[in-house]
């Protein structure tokens, strides 16, 4: 066995020959006692405070506060049991590093260390079962059983693939490019539900709105995620500020009377965005800055999002209530890997 | 080049803008309105009183007739309930040109000098009146819808503790914990400044209490007591945890590793 490989270098200075400093508490005795005085004051103090933590507990009014500088009102029960129990933990810590530093032995040790290479000897013994245990399992041997375990190791990973196979966009069923807009779908308000008559929306105005439809949605049919694709903000702009829309023709125009509806989803990576700035027509996302100008199309003109907020075309039913023209012609959210 | 030659010009320019801060401050408040048409024997006619306040506080930017222009916005199609708003909140008239006006810790005018000028712009045209105490009444108006209402309409730019927030190109949207009720409901009818508006159709008025109600419980929520942090939420906490705690962390870190004498 060849064990006599320190790797430490000798020609560095070894703390063995570094001189040892000695504490007041090994040279004179009456220092050693009186630390040992200092760490018993410490786990007195805090048996001290573990005994008042629990009479606070009994004995204090559930409902008293206790003025605080800079902090005010808190609750009495709360802070003092806090502070006592704390103080407990503390003064066990505070004592036992006291007692390691001043009264454990402190004199330097040191350990040299060794090559992780193991031996010749060990080396050449592991090679030899392992050239037994190959013997041994007929793997070489016997061909039908190599085959067939090869076989059967090659066919082990087609279930992982079938499954992968879903999180891509082949079994999606259209949910990245879909929502729940379709043509005639009323726009009602966000939390409340109210249908919204086309000309009651002020210019300057902003409405949080999400599709009629999704109160029929049922929780397992996935309400959540309809509701995070389908969300939108209708606004009112002058029709004389609006510059660009995303579609629309004269007769089918995509808005009503100036009055828009943008999705909410931020292009870049998602956040719900209803920051919307009335005269400079603003849409601003709070995560990243990203800036879309809901008058010029929808268009980025800050921060990090790629692509402009898609559009909802809408128009007005026969009794003067919103209704989506048709889906966004877009899909809306953040973009992903197949989106055109 | 030695460092007392340095020191001198460092000293002066130093000492010039000491001195220049208090005088930027005082021309900055300087723009107010004069005693001419404030005294005691004002006309008793409101509309006329108004007409005059108007004059001389506001018609240098709003023109004469409340039209604006310049893309100075108009006052008329904002009524009385606007006028109420901008001048009882301190935001009008505007002290400094800033990217947004800015509420003020008091109104420059009397409530009956406001309440002379809401009346002369509501008579310019048609504009929304300055809601009455029954219609800002909130006291029975259902908490938790003002709250649901509110995180879908409001807490996206004044935060979800109505504490505000900023927006884009330096301006802000102001923390809610000053506004009383009636500008609250003020400032949803008109949609003051940048703000959009919130026409009774879609935010009918028993809403309006609603989130009235919210606010007003922002103001004082259930309160188990200790430091708010600007009741921010994760940001403030966190950077108090890391800061304080950490400190403590490194102390006794550095204790521990001191050898004993």
């Amino acid at each position: 066995m060849t064990h006599q490989h320190p790797v430490a270098d000798p020609s560095r200075p070894q703390p063995a020959n570094v001189e040892h400093e000695w504490r007041a508490s090994d040279l004179d005795p009456s220092a050693a006692r009186r630390a040992e005085r200092q760490v018993a004051s410490f786990f007195a103090a805090s048996a001290a405070m573990i005994v008042l933590s629990v009479l606070v507990y009994g004995f204090t009014d559930w409902n008293a506060t206790v003025g605080l500088p800079v902090v005010g009102d808190v609750n009495a029960i709360n802070f003092f049991m806090g502070l006592t129990f704390g103080l407990g933990i503390l003064f066990i810590g505070i004592g036992a590093i006291h007692g390691a530093k001043q009264l454990m032995s402190d004199v330097e040790v040191f350990e040299d260390r060794h090559d992780l290479e193991s031996d010749d000897a060990d080396r050449t013994a592991l090679a030899e079962t392992f050239s037994a245990g190959v013997a041994d399992s007929r793997f070489v041997s016997s061909g039908i059983m190599r085959r067939s375990l090869l076989g059967a190791m090659a066919l082990f990973p087609i279930p992982l693939v079938v499954l992968l196979r879903d999180l891509g966009p082949a079994a999606s069923n259209g949910a990245l490019t879909h929502t729940i807009w379709k043509a005639g779908t009323r726009l009602v308000t966000d939390v409340t539900y109210l249908p919204i008559k086309g000309d009651d929306v002020p210019i300057g105005g902003l409405i949080n709105a999400v599709p009629e439809t999704l109160l029929g949605v049922e929780e397992r049919d996935g309400t959540l995620n309809a509701r995070a694709k389908s969300v939108i903000v209708v606004v009112r702009l002058d029709e004389q500020n609006i510059v660009a829309q995303q579609g629309g023709t004269a007769s089918a125009p995509w808005d009503y009377k100036g009055v828009l509806a943008y999705s909410k989803v931020c292009t870049h990576v998602g956040c719900p965005i209803s920051l919307y700035e009335q005269t400079t027509h603003h849409l601003l996302c709070p995560c990243h800055q990203s800036t879309f100008d809901l008058a010029d199309a929808g268009k980025v003109v800050f921060g990090p999002a790629a692509r402009n907020m898609p559009q909802l075309p809408i128009t007005t039913d026969a009794d003067g209530y919103l209704i989506a023209r048709s889906d966004f012609q877009v899909p809306v959210g953040p973009s992903f890997w197949e989106r055109a | 080049m030695n460092a007392a030659r340095l020191r001198r010009p460092a000293a002066t320019l130093a000492i010039l803008m000491i001195s220049a801060f208090p005088a930027a401050a005082a021309v900055a408040a300087a723009p107010l309105p004069t005693a001419a048409v404030r005294t005691a024997d004002h006309p008793s006619d409101p509309l006329v009183w108004g007409k005059l306040l108007y004059q001389e506080g506001c018609a240098s930017c709003h023109a004469l007739s409340g039209q604006g222009g310049n893309g100075i916005p108009g006052v008329i199609a904002k009524g009385a309930a606007g006028t109420d708003f901008e001048v009882s909140t301190g935001r009008m008239p505007l002290g400094t040109i800033a990217n947004q006006p800015i509420r003020r810790t008091r109104s420059l005018y009397t409530k009956d000098e406001t309440a002379a000028m809401a009346a002369y712009i509501a008579s310019l045209g048609v504009g929304p009146a300055i809601p009455s105490a029954a219609q800002v009444d909130w006291k029975n108006a259902d908490l938790a819808m003002g709250g649901e209402v509110f995180r879908t309409n409001c807490a996206q730019c004044h935060s979800f503790s109505g504490q505000g927030g900023a927006l884009t190109w330096g301006k802000q949207a102001p923390n809610l914990m000053l506004a009383t009720p009636t500008q609250i409901y003020e400032a949803m009818l008109i949609g003051p400044n940048n703000m959009p508006q919130f026409s009774d159709a879609t935010l009918p008025p028993a809403q309006k209490q609603a989130v009235i109600k919210y606010i007003e419980f922002l103001k004082e929520p259930a309160n188990p007591g200790g430091l708010n942090l600007g009741r921010l939420g994760p940001v403030s906490e966190g950077l108090f945890g890391w800061a304080a705690g950490f400190t403590i962390l490194v102390i006794i870190a550095v204790w521990i590793g001191v050898k004993a004498k």
